[in-house]
């Protein structure tokens, strides 16, 4: 399938499966998002790859960032005006604690969405929302060079 | 005149993939590989894989695992920059995509912990494709340094 009908399915539908499946790295993974009352939720699935410290044990930090870049990408696609894929202009995460061997959740809002320009602010948390593991802040160009 | 760290310099990398990249199971899922090493100073390479890309029609590498190699190159050059080994952890992590990265080809990230104070080190860092002078990111980040207990200062700060 290609980007463009991926991309068409989650407008038209709701549905990321397709655009998930379209790219290696999200299967890879394990990233996939959601509809959730209306908002976008991106999970990443646990699997024992995703560990960055073995002994406390906690997830990769870059695998964090990811599910972050990631589910701004589909909440940016899921309420974008084209079928063009934004593009990271830059990524800033901040961590607030470990992250457990366990399956990350992230939300992200629209500090503002430009037609050039879209700043996103992602949060990832496991069990309780109100205490993420990790914040992003992002901007992602919308247009073609 | 010996340099000390040049006779332990296979040593050390020796260490680095052993304990470093190889003791990390993510690092390990993403083949990264020691490139080189120098006092406060580590490159490590990503190599290409069509499982890590994130547009399949550019066959161009995810953002997501090049912040991963970003994060352990800066994370590993700050544990070669301390006296004795301690635990660390990313406080912030800034990356800028300056250009596209370009497909088929692997992913070099160099990283430079320029300043350790004695609860935060400062890191900053470029990937590229072999030439340093033409990144594709440029990044900086910041490190807690466990000195005791292993807890992390209330507020983070060094003093």
């Amino acid at each position: 399938m290609r980007m463009r009908d991926a991309v068409t399915a989650v407008r038209e539908t709701g549905d990321f499966t397709e655009i998930q499946e379209a790219i290696p790295y999200t299967r890879f993974m394990g990233i996939t998002a959601e509809l959730i009352d209306g908002e976008v939720i991106g999970r990443m699935r646990y699997s024992d790859h995703l560990v960055g410290n073995a002994a406390v044990p906690a997830l990769h930090g870059g695998t964090l960032g990811a599910l972050m870049e990631s589910t701004a990408i589909f909440k940016l696609l899921w309420h974008g005006e084209t079928t063009a894929v934004p593009k990271t202009i830059n990524i800033t995460v901040e961590y607030l604690r470990g992250a457990r061997p366990e399956d990350v959740f992230a939300r992200a809002e629209f500090t503002r969405h430009g037609r050039r320009v879209a700043n996103v602010r992602v949060f990832a948390y496991q069990d309780d929302p109100e205490r993420p593991v990790a914040v992003a802040t992002a901007h992602f160009l919308l247009v073609q060079e | 005149m010996s340099d000390p760290f040049h006779s332990q310099k296979d040593e050390i990398k020796r260490r680095l993939e052993g304990r470093y990249v190889g003791a990390v199971p993510h690092n390990q899922a993403l083949n990264l590989r020691v490139v080189d090493y120098r006092p406060e100073h580590l490159a490590l390479a990503l190599p290409y894989r069509e499982d890590l890309v994130g547009n399949p029609e550019t066959g161009v590498l995810h953002g997501g695992c090049i912040t991963s190699l970003i994060d352990a190159t800066c994370g590993g050059a700050v544990i070669m920059s301390l006296a004795a080994p301690r635990r660390i952890a990313t406080l912030d992590l800034r990356i800028d995509y300056v250009r596209p990265a370009l497909p088929h080809q692997e992913v070099i990230c160099d990283a430079h912990c320029y300043k350790v104070t004695r609860h935060v080190a400062f890191v900053r860092a470029a990937a590229h494709h072999g030439d340093k002078a033409s990144p594709i990111a440029t990044s900086s980040g910041t490190f807690v340094v466990f000195r005791d207990d292993g807890r992390r200062d209330d507020d983070g700060v060094s003093r």
